[in-house]
């Protein structure tokens, strides 16, 4: 069983890295990109019957630091 | 006064904070692995060292804040043991949720490695009581992700409450309200960008960091 988890930094945090994709797209130039903003994509293969609360604790202990970041979780069936 | 550091893997400043512990302690600090469990019976100080623990993978901190040791380091804290973050120390402080906050990226993206201004906001703590309020030192900062961030309430409340220990003097990194080092609601835990371990003796031109650490000796039993 595989779980996919996006983390990407809150609204309003700022993201440095995600500022520098941008100019460089602009660079490169690419016209009308109003935002970029760059976060994680983390891969999980999880034995079957992990559950939805441990899948949602890995991410609030380890995975997202929610001080800046939130996260998705999406299971494939 | 005993004392230790922790070492993790990719610790690169252990060594220099340790010979600052034993130069203003006279005693040289235990060096404790990661993977410990418990810490020295009777521990006084706690060090937590600058450096590129786990290569900063998933984010700065992040790997080394789970490191079975912290969970002892977070036991002393709560015990009133004072724990000192530096550097990569204050990000795995704040990862493991013994001071508030995060580091992120520096706002200009660079790499910043250079002395700098801090203006010692508090001089009532542990760590700062040999300085004076309002005092300019300089310090060095060598840091990628020193970019301080926290919510309103949070800034407003370390603000209040006389939390921000130190505030650099010109932006170096982004951080919020220019923060620079920040220390617990119970005081007993300073985290900071900067690395006072860097300038304690004349071979490093300055020694401005020095009373931070002889500050540490007073109210601990020799």
């Amino acid at each position: 069983m595989k779980a996919r988890v996006y983390v990407t930094l809150k609204n309003g945090v700022l993201d440095p890295q995600g500022k520098a994709i941008h100019h460089a797209l602009e660079g490169l130039g690419f016209g009308g990109v109003q935002d970029v903003r760059a976060g994680k994509l983390i891969e999980l293969e999880l034995a079957d019957g992990t559950s939805d609360a441990d899948l949602d604790a890995m991410c609030r202990k380890l995975l997202a630091n929610t001080v800046i970041e939130n996260y998705r979780i999406e299971r494939a069936a | 006064m005993k004392s230790a550091v922790i070492v993790f893997p990719g610790s690169n400043c252990d060594r220099d904070l340790a010979v600052a512990f034993r130069d203003a302690t006279g005693v040289a600090p235990a060096m404790i692995w990661h993977r410990e469990t418990s810490l020295p019976d009777g521990i006084d100080l706690i060090g937590v060292p600058g450096g590129f623990s786990y290569g900063d993978y998933l984010r700065s901190g992040a790997m080394a804040a789970r490191s079975p040791v912290m969970r002892a380091v977070a036991d002393a804290a709560a015990r009133g043991v004072r724990v000192f973050g530096v550097c990569n120390g204050f990000q795995v402080l704040t990862e493991a949720g013994l001071l508030p906050g995060a580091l992120m990226r520096n706002a200009g993206i660079n790499f910043v490695c250079r002395d700098v201004d801090l203006t010692v906001e508090n001089s009532d703590s542990p760590f700062t009581r040999l300085y004076a309020s309002g005092e300019t030192i300089t310090i060095p900062v060598a840091h990628h992700d020193g970019n301080y961030t926290a919510d309103d309430v949070t800034l407003d409340r370390l603000e209040s409450e006389g939390r921000v220990a130190f505030r650099y003097g010109s932006a170096v990194n982004g951080s919020a309200r220019n923060i620079a080092g920040i220390l617990n609601d119970a005081g007993n835990v300073l985290g900071m960008m900067p690395h006072p371990e860097r300038m304690v003796e004349a071979a490093h031109g300055r020694s401005d960091g020095r009373r931070l650490f002889e500050g540490l000796l007073e109210g601990v039993a020799a």
